[in-house]
C-alpha cells in the first residue's frame, strides 16, 4: 500500500488524525484512546499486515507524551509510523498492544520504567531497569535526582 | 564346561610363564619387612596396627606426589590441545605450579555456611577422599606390590567406589545451596546408573578370567592382554568400561554433578580451602584408579607386553620393571580420559541418562552373552 | 537454620534458583529467575538493570559528536557497527553522506567488528555447552582482528572511530595487508571450527530441536538478526535498507527454517564466510579520497525525528532521534538487537532443561549491556 492508501486507511476510522510526512516514515498521530482497535486493525487486516513492531517507545514533550510505534510488514514491505497522544501528563494511561505483538510486552515495561505512563491490561507492568522502590520517572524532562552531576 | 567356568587354568599359566617372568618381584621386600616387624614386636596386634600404618604413609606419600603430577599433567595436556603453553613459571617448566597452588588453598579459610548442615558439610570431603583412597587396595602396581590382594579384589573395587555417591550427596544437601542440591541429585542418579555398566563390562572380563582376585587376572594376562586375546567383546567392554568410568568419575563431558555453565560449580559451590582441595584430590585419585582398574583388567595391569609363545620377545619385555609397565597404561588411560574432558562438550541431563539405560546398558548386557560364548567355547587365544 | 527441604522451595511447592547475576553463562549481569520442576523449566522471568546506566538519558545532554561514543558500551562485541548507526542517523539529519572512502572503510570495519563477534560467540557456545577448547580457537582469529583494529583506531574493544561525515583517521598503512594476511588465516583455519564442533554428536543433540521458536513467534517477539533468520524471517537490515553501499557488495543473507540453537549456531558460521568475502570485495577497492566530509565544530540537527537502522552481528539496531534543533539530541531511543531477543527466552525455554537454557542463552549471544542500555 502506498502512503496515501495508509492514510485513507486510517482517516476511515480515525478521523481526527493528523499525518506528517517531512520525515522518512509516514506518521499519523492519533489521540491516545482510540490507539487499541485502529492497531488490532492494522495488524489483521490484510492490506496492511503490519506484522513487526520494530520499535515502541515515548517521548516527553512537556505539555504531553507522545508514544511512539514503528510498524513494518514484512510481507508488503511498507512502513508507518503511529503516534499516540497522551495529554494527561501527571497520570498517562494508554491501552497495551503487547496482546497484538509480543515484543511490545518488553518495550512497554521499559516505558512504565522510565517514562511512568501505565499501560492498561498489560500482562505484566513492573519496573524493567530500576529497583521496585524507585520513586520517579528518569527520561520525563522534569525528572530531578539530587545526586545527579550535571556535566 | 563347568571347569572351564569355575577356574580359568589360571594355575596352569602360572606354572608355565611365572619362570619366565624375569620381573623383579616386591614379594621379598614386603615379606623382609614383615618378617623385621615380627622379630621386633612380636607376632600380635602392635605389629600388624605399624604395617597397617606404614602402608598408609606409603600410600599417601605415593597420592600426594601423583595427584601434584595429574594435575600437572591436565594443565599441560589441556594447554596442548588448546593452542596454549600451559603453566610455565613457578619451578621447572611450570611443574612447581601445581604446588603453589596446594599452599595457596591451605593458606585460604575454610567456609563454612551459617544455614548449612555444619556436621555433614565438613564430613563430606573426608568420606569422598577416604573412599577415593579406599579403592586403592587391591590394586596392584607391580609384581606383587599390593595392599591387600583380597580374593574379591574386583568386587570390592566396584562397591567401595559407590560409596563415593554418599559423600557428594552429603555435599550437596549439606551446603544448604540451590544449585549444590541440584548438581547432587544429578550426580545421585549419574553414579547409580553408570554402576551398571561399569559392573557388566567388569563382569564380561571376569567370565574369561574366572577370578574376582586382581593377581589372578593379572596373570591371566601373561600370554597376552585380554583386549587382544578376547576379540570383539573385550574391545566393547573395554569402550564402554572407559565411556562409564569416565560418567562415574564425573568428569567432562559428564561433569554435569559441577556443571559450571550450569550450576556455577554444582556440589562443591560453597566449599572452600582445604575442603575444596580434598574434593580435587579425590576426582584426580579416583581418575587415578579407574585408569588402573581399566589397565588391569583389560591391559594387563602390571603384565609386560608378552605375545602367545614368542619366548625371546616375552623376555626381552620382562627387562621393562613391572611398575613402569602399570604406570605407563594407567597415563595412557588417563591420557585419554584428559583428552575426553578437553574435546567433547557436555551431555543434558536425560541424554547422560538416555545413554546409559538405553544404549551402554543393552550393549554391555548383550556383550556379556558374547564374552560368555567365548569362555565357554574356548575361542580366547 | 531451617532443615533442608522447607525454605528451598517456596510456599506454593515451586523450586525457583536465580541464575544470575554472578553465574558463569549468563555473559555478564543477567538474572534470570527460574522456576523448576525437576531439571524442567516451567518458568523464566529475566530481571534485568544491573548494567543500566541510561545511556540514553546521557545522550540527551551530550553533543552530537560526543553521544556517538557512549554507544560503544552498548554492544561492546560490534561497537564499531554501534557507532556507525550513530554516525549514520546524525548524517541523515544533517543531509549529508560520508566520503566514499570513509564509507568502505566503514563497511570493512563493520564487517570485521562482526566477524570477530561471531567468533567470540562461538568459542563461548563451546564454553557454555562444557566444551572449553573451542574459546581458543576463536581468540586465536579473534586476536589477529583485535589486532588490526588496534593498529587503525588505537583501541582493541570499544573503537570510538566513527565521526559524523566519515571515520575519525585514515587507516594504518599497514591495514590492506594485515586485513588480507588474517582472511587467509580465517579461511584458512574456518575448517576447524566445524571439526571441533559442528559435527560432535554431543553438540548436535544439546542444540538440534532445542529452543525452537517459530517465524511467527520471532517476528511477533521482535527477534532479529541470526535468531530471526534462523527462523527463516528475512530480516538483514543490509539487504532491505541498504546502507553505506551495502547494495554493491555481493553477500547472500544467510536463511535457516529450523529456527533452533542449530540453526542459529549454523547461520552464523556461515555469516562469517559472507563477511569474509564482504571484505575480500572491498579491501582493494578502497577509493581514494578524504576520509571525513566536511561538518561544522558543532553539529546541530534541524527539528525533526530521525530514525536509522543498521545490521549488528546480533540483529537490528535502531537509532531514533528526536531534534529540536538544539545541539544536543531531545531524545534518543536505542533499539537493541539483544532487548527484543531476549523478551522471546520464555518462550524458547518453556518445558526445556536447565542445560538447554544454556544452550539457548548462548546462541540468542546476549551481551548484557546492550539489553540494559
Amino acid at each position: 500500500m502506498t502512503n496515501e492508501e495508509i492514510k485513507l486507511f486510517i482517516s476511515a476510522h480515525i478521523p481526527a488524525a493528523i499525518y506528517e510526512e517531512t520525515g522518512e516514515f509516514l506518521n499519523a498521530i492519533i489521540p491516545s484512546e482510540e490507539l487499541l482497535p485502529i492497531m488490532k486493525e492494522m495488524r489483521s487486516n490484510r492490506d496492511l499486515n503490519f506484522d513487526y513492531l520494530f520499535c515502541l517507545t515515548c517521548i516527553d514533550w512537556k505539555d504531553h507524551l507522545m508514544m511512539v510505534y514503528h510498524l513494518t510488514s514484512k510481507k508488503h514491505k511498507h512502513t508507518l509510523v503511529i503516534k499516540a497522544k497522551i495529554t494527561d501528563v501527571n497520570d498517562p494511561k494508554i491501552e497495551t498492544v503487547s496482546g497484538i505483538w509480543k515484543t511490545a510486552i518488553f518495550h512497554e515495561r521499559e516505558v512504565y520504567d522510565l517514562f511512568g505512563v501505565t499501560f492498561l491490561n498489560h500482562p505484566d507492568l513492573r519496573r524493567l531497569f530500576l529497583m521496585d522502590d524507585w520513586e520517579g520517572w528518569p527520561l520525563r524532562k522534569n525528572y530531578v535526582d539530587e545526586n545527579m552531576i550535571e556535566i | 564346561m563347568v571347569d572351564l567356568l569355575k577356574g580359568y587354568n589360571v594355575e596352569k599359566l602360572k606354572s608355565e610363564n611365572l619362570r619366565l617372568l624375569l620381573t623383579y618381584s616386591f614379594a621379598s621386600l614386603s615379606s623382609h619387612i614383615h618378617a623385621w616387624l615380627i622379630s621386633s614386636m612380636g607376632d600380635g596386634m602392635a605389629a600388624l596396627v605399624s604395617e597397617m600404618l606404614i602402608v598408609g604413609i606409603c600410600l599417601i606419600a605415593f597420592l600426594v606426589p601423583l595427584c601434584f603430577f595429574l594435575g600437572y599433567m591436565e594443565r599441560k595436556v589441556a594447554a596442548f590441545m588448546q593452542l596454549r603453553l600451559g603453566p610455565n613459571r613457578v619451578g621447572p617448566k611450570g611443574s612447581l605450579q601445581i604446588v603453589a597452588d596446594t599452599v595457596k588453598l591451605l593458606f585460604k579459610e575454610g567456609l563454612t555456611p551459617t544455614a548449612s548442615d555444619k556436621f555433614l558439610f565438613n564430613l563430606a570431603p573426608i568420606i569422598v577422599v577416604v573412599t577415593s583412597m579406599l579403592v586403592m587396595a587391591p590394586i596392584a602396581f607391580a609384581k606383587d606390590l599390593q595392599i591387600w590382594d583380597l580374593s574379591i579384589g574386583v568386587l570390592y573395587v566396584t562397591s567401595i567406589s559407590s560409596i563415593a555417591v554418599i559423600g557428594i550427596l552429603m555435599a550437596g544437601w549439606s551446603s544448604y545451596n540451590k544449585y549444590s542440591l541440584l548438581g547432587a541429585m544429578r550426580s545421585g542418579a549419574q553414579i547409580v546408573s553408570y554402576e551398571l555398566s561399569i559392573g557388566l563390562s567388569i563382569l564380561s572380563v571376569i567370565v574369561l578370567t574366572g577370578s574376582l582376585k586382581m593377581s589372578d587376572i593379572v596373570m591371566s594376562q601373561s600370554n597376552g592382554w585380554w583386549i587382544f586375546k578376547g576379540h570383539l567383546p573385550m574391545w566393547i567392554s573395554f569402550v564402554i568400561f572407559i565411556i562409564a568410568s569416565t560418567a562415574e568419575i564425573n568428569r567432562a563431558p559428564f561433569d554435569l554433578t559441577e556443571a559450571e555453565q550450569e550450576l556455577t560449580a554444582g556440589f562443591h559451590t560453597e566449599y572452600s580451602g582445604m575442603k575444596f582441595a580434598m574434593f580435587l584430590l579425590s576426582e584426580y585419585i579416583n581418575l587415578f584408579v579407574v585408569s588402573a582398574i581399566a589397565a588391569t583388567l583389560f591391559l594387563g595391569g602390571w603384565m609386560p607386553f608378552h605375545i602367545g609363545h614368542w619366548e625371546l620377545f616375552n623376555h626381552i619385555m620382562d627387562f621393562i620393571p613391572s611398575s613402569i609397565w602399570f604406570m605407563g597404561k594407567t597415563l595412557f588411560i588417563i591420557f585419554i580420559i584428559m583428552q575426553f574432558r578437553w574435546t567433547f562438550p557436555r551431555l543434558r541431563v536425560d541424554q547422560l541418562l538416555t545413554l546409559e539405560w538405553k544404549y551402554l546398558l543393552p550393549i554391555s548386557m548383550v556383550n556379556i552373552l558374547l564374552a560368555t560364548l567365548i569362555a565357554i567355547m574356548g575361542w580366547h587365544f | 537454620m531451617g532443615l533442608l527441604g522447607e525454605d528451598i522451595v517456596t510456599e506454593d511447592g515451586e523450586f525457583v534458583i536465580n541464575m544470575g547475576p554472578q553465574h558463569p553463562s549468563t555473559h555478564g549481569v543477567l538474572h534470570l529467575k527460574i522456576w523448576l520442576d525437576g531439571e524442567t523449566i516451567k518458568r523464566v522471568q529475566p530481571h534485568l538493570g544491573y548494567i543500566h546506566r541510561s545511556i540514553e538519558k546521557m545522550s540527551e545532554n551530550l553533543s552530537y559528536r560526543n553521544f556517538i561514543f557512549a554507544t560503544s558500551r552498548m554492544d561492546y562485541l560490534s561497537a564499531h557497527i554501534n557507532n556507525e548507526a550513530c554516525a549514520l542517523c546524525v548524517e541523515k539529519g544533517l543531509q549529508i553522506e560520508a566520503t566514499p572512502r570513509a564509507q568502505v572503510i566503514r563497511i570493512l570495519m563493520a564487517e570485521l567488528t562482526r566477524l570477530a563477534s561471531h567468533q567470540l560467540w562461538w568459542g563461548c557456545t563451546g564454553l557454555d555447552l562444557g566444551a572449553v577448547t573451542p574459546f581458543f580457537y576463536a581468540f586465536r582469529e579473534r586476536e589477529a582482528i583485535m589486532g588490526i583494529m588496534e593498529e587503525t583506531c588505537g583501541a582493541r574493544l570499544t573503537m570510538n572511530y566513527m565521526v559524523p561525515g566519515g571515520v575519525m583517521y585514515d587507516i594504518h598503512p599497514n591495514f590492506q595487508n594485515r586485513v588480507k594476511e588474517v582472511m587467509k588465516q580465517v579461511k584458512d583455519n574456518l575448517h576447524e571450527y566445524f571439526e571441533i564442533l559442528t559435527g560432535n554428536v554431543i553438540f548436535e543433540n544439546r542444540t538440534k530441536g532445542v529452543g525452537y521458536i517459530s517465524a511467527e513467534d520471532a517476528i511477533s517477539y521482535g527477534c532479529t538478526g541470526p535468531v530471526a533468520r534462523a527462523s527463516g524471517v528475512s530480516c538483514d537490515i543490509r539487504k532491505w535498507f541498504p546502507y553505506e553501499g551495502y547494495d554493491k557488495v555481493q553477500f547472500d543473507e544467510i536463511l535457516d527454517t529450523g529456527g533452533d540453537c542449530y540453526a542459529r549456531y549454523m547461520v552464523r558460521m556461515k555469516e562469517m564466510l559472507q563477511s569474509v568475502s564482504i571484505i575480500e570485495q572491498l579491501i582493494d577497492n578502497i577509493p581514494e579520497g578524504d576520509f571525513q566530509a566536511k561538518t561544522k565544530n558543532v553539529i546541530k540537527l534541524p527539528k525533526g525525528e530521525f530514525y536509522q537502522r543498521v545490521e549488528t552481528a546480533r540483529g537490528e539496531l535502531g537509532v531514533f532521534i528526536v531534534s529540536d534543533g538544539a545541539a544536543s539530541p531531545y531524545r534518543i531511543k536505542y533499539r537493541s538487537p539483544n532487548f527484543s531477543n531476549l523478551s522471546a527466552i520464555e518462550h524458547m525455554a518453556k518445558g526445556a532443561k536447565i542445560g538447554d537454557l544454556i544452550a539457548i542463552m548462548a546462541t540468542l549471544d546476549l551481551v548484557i549491556p546492550d539489553i540494559d542500555r
